[in-house]
């Protein structure tokens, strides 16, 4: 039986098992919005195409499956690429159809025309033009294998409306046979061995863990590794998870913002093991002080990552979780015992006494004592989103993240106003979860429009603002390197938050009084709703300790 | 270090721009390329030459690796040699009766053929590596080139023997 290309997009999504898409209709891609009308498949309409596409990001990272974004041609596409290049620079797998004009007016300056293929390759791991309505099934089997595999990442599929509208027999793709991409998962023994041979002759080891043990699914094995070898774990902004906080072998978060422990551990460390990362200039500073006595090991399914910015001693490429469980396996078999390492704990000891996250608080609220105390209401258990700035940084610094996947955040780019959308792709994903997007008052109102959708479709998303009436990060660098010249970093006018909220039938809650900063906690928790909680915070706070840029990680200015 | 990438590709639109944007993106240099269909229509060769370092080159192959479309890549500087390149030059020369017996003696030492003639110009066509053109341009231009086009390499490694 011949049916539409736009019913095979929706058969092949089927077959796919995909349960939410994150759209934004428009005219060339109404034929799949007219499928759309009777199909079992679950739409969420953001209000902006950039919520949808965050949207979709939030539910990859929060669940591991892909996420799937739908929308229009030209604007509707163009409005999806600051998605896209988040999600590629933190590697999550999402797919992204867009509409496009009809074939023959390709290239014709049509209405809503953009070359959305052209535009989006630099930011995408793969992108199509479908050309025929043939292609359909093998081209969608094609994108959804590419984002999930390998190191993960977006892809692109472009949906000219004449493809969609054609009818032609539907024979779904059985397989997947690309030439040019078979990524590699299994470590290479012998390389597993030398590494194993540094571990055991190592005194001074420290374990990097990005956020490739995460995409992995190898939190548990990551685990097993540092308790059986005794190496304690540092973690990149987007690794915190894959290693208990709460562990006392965490040392924390390491970088321009981390902890006083761990830059220190790395600095000293006579073999870092990177597991999952990228040696990202947040990370390193100064690349020729960075781990510069270490024998370096390097983990990682990518290929380009290794030796790119640090010359690496030995390299093991594969996923993460083959390469931990073939390495467990082999310290098993070796019998090798538990060494205790005991200098190289009390040097740490006297690290971690410096206490580098300490702060004080008289009368005004300090943001980092809202993130310590909604780490306190929900004893964790919760799914963070930030947005980005100092937000990001204190909700990384005040909250124990014990779990992979409940801190979603957009590390690579430093994308203002994700955090929202993606908490609510994440609620889409656990409706019976709690999920809190850490924002500012700058980042907020880059995606506050999705109030809407969140409101629509009943998701009860709590923001928290971390209202200091700045763009605190830029204000901190004026601060700290520009002389405390504010240009144009402070706000004179803002929207009223909680008034803001009710507009879009949300709740709005605010206070700046510390006392109540608990109380309205536990009450935003109690409302089954979207709520904005407005907290007023102290307006110069620093986020610190603090790497100045390009200077050695060592090198911290402490509080 | 200049090195010569040959690069199998999927035969299929927006390839090249993939391949050019990576180089552009990523800050590498491209000084020539040329991109032809396989006996296999559904692959294309390229042939790009470009310089860097030996970090520089690690990155260049493994994120050419790292594109979809892209099957396979030699980099033939680490052949030692063990490859043949060649090139091929158009050049238009002015011609008069006091230059044209000169014309024709560096055509015949070059194994050149002359492919177009006018009045006052000679099309020359030239193949052969890259030191062989280059002479033959320095011979020329004194006696005046008019223009000159050239193709980017062709490279192939050796059959053992």
């Amino acid at each position: 039986m011949k049916i539409k290309g736009a019913q095979i997009f929706l058969e092949c999504l089927k077959n796919e098992k995909i349960k939410v898409i994150f759209g934004y209709p428009g005219g060339s891609v109404l034929d799949i919005y007219d499928c759309l009308y009777d199909s079992k498949i679950n739409h969420l309409m953001a209000r902006h195409e950039q919520g949808a596409v965050h949207a979709a990001d939030g539910y990859a990272r929060a669940t591991g499956d892909v996420g799937v974004c739908l929308v229009t041609s030209g604007p509707g596409a163009t409005n999806t690429v600051t998605g896209l290049a988040t999600a590629y620079m933190d590697s999550i797998p999402i797919v992204v159809f867009t509409g496009q004009v009809p074939t023959k007016l390709i290239g014709n300056d049509a209405f809503q025309e953009a070359d959305i293929v052209g535009i989006s390759r630099p930011c995408t791991k793969h992108n199509y033009l479908v050309e025929k309505t043939e292609d359909l099934p093998r081209i969608i089997k094609e994108a959804f294998h590419i984002a999930r595999s390998g190191r993960p990442g977006p892809v692109l599929v472009d949906l000219p409306k004449d493809i969609l509208g054609r009818e032609v027999e539907f024979k779904p793709a059985e397989k997947v046979e690309i030439r040019g991409y078979k990524p590699t998962y299994k470590g290479n023994v012998r390389q597993i061995e030398r590494v194993l041979d540094e571990v055991s002759k190592a005194k001074k080891p420290v374990i990097y863990a990005g956020g490739g043990v995460i995409l992995s699914d190898a939190s548990k094995e990551l685990r097993a590794f540092a308790k059986k070898t005794n190496i304690p774990v540092t973690m990149t902004l987007m690794g915190l998870g894959c290693f208990p906080g709460t562990d006392p072998m965490s040392l924390g978060m390491i970088g321009m913002h981390g902890t006083f422990r761990a830059n220190m551990a790395v600095t000293n460390c006579d073999l870092l093991i990177a597991i999952g990362a990228r040696f990202d200039d947040r990370i390193t500073g100064d690349i020729n002080a960075f781990a510069s006595y270490a024998k370096i090991v390097h983990i990682d399914i990518d290929p380009t990552s290794i030796s790119k910015n640090i010359p690496v001693d030995i390299p093991v490429v594969g996923d993460v979780k083959e390469i931990l469980k073939s390495a467990l396996e082999v310290l098993k078999e070796k019998n090798v015992k538990k060494p205790a390492r005991k200098n190289w704990f009390d040097d740490i000891q006297v690290w971690r006494d410096k206490h580098s996250l300490d702060y004080k608080m008289k009368e005004i609220i300090k943001p980092q004592y809202v993130v310590e105390k909604i780490y306190e209401v929900t004893k964790g258990d919760c799914i963070i989103t930030t947005e980005v700035g100092q937000n990001q940084m204190w909700a990384a610094q005040y909250f124990n993240y014990d779990k992979p996947r409940t801190l979603l955040t957009s590390g690579g780019l430093g994308t203002m106003g994700y955090g929202f959308p993606a908490a609510i792709g994440a609620q889409v994903a656990f409706p019976n979860k709690t999920v809190i997007d850490i924002a500012g008052d700058g980042s907020i109102q880059m995606n506050i429009q999705e109030l809407a959708t969140a409101v629509e479709y009943n998701l009860p998303v709590k923001i928290a603002i971390l209202n200091n009436h700045s763009l605190g990060m830029v204000r901190q660098w004026q601060q700290l390197f520009y002389d405390k010249r504010y240009s144009h970093s402070t706000f004179t006018q803002h929207p009223d938050f909680v008034k803001l909220a009710e507009a879009y039938g949300a709740v709005g809650l605010r206070t700046d009084k510390p006392d109540e900063v608990e109380k309205v906690i536990k009450k935003a928790l109690s409302i089954n709703k979207p709520v904005i909680m407005d907290f007023i915070v102290e307006n110069e706070e620093c986020v610190y300790p603090m790497v100045p840029a390009g200077a050695p990680i060592s090198n911290m200015i402490l509080l | 270090m200049r090195h010569i990438i040959s690069i199998m590709v999927d035969n299929k639109p927006g390839v090249l721009a993939r391949v050019s944007g990576l180089f552009s993106g990523r800050g590498f240099n491209i000084e020539s390329l040329s991109v032809n269909e396989t006996l296999d229509p559904t692959l294309s060769q390229m042939t790009i030459v470009t310089r860097g370092d030996d970090r520089i080159l690690e990155q260049i192959d493994k994120q050419l690796n790292k594109l979809v479309d892209i099957i396979k890549i030699v980099d033939f500087h680490s052949k030692e040699n063990n490859y043949i390149d060649r090139e091929l030059i158009l050049i238009k020369v002015n011609v008069d009766d006091k230059k044209r017996s000169e014309i024709l003696s560096i055509i015949d030492i070059f194994r050149a053929k002359v492919v177009d003639v006018s009045h006052n110009c000679y099309t020359v066509e030239i193949t052969g590596d890259e030191k062989k053109i280059t002479a033959a341009i320095n011979l020329f231009r004194p006696l005046g080139i008019k223009e000159i086009v050239r193709s980017g390499k062709a490279a192939m490694s050796r059959e053992n023997k």
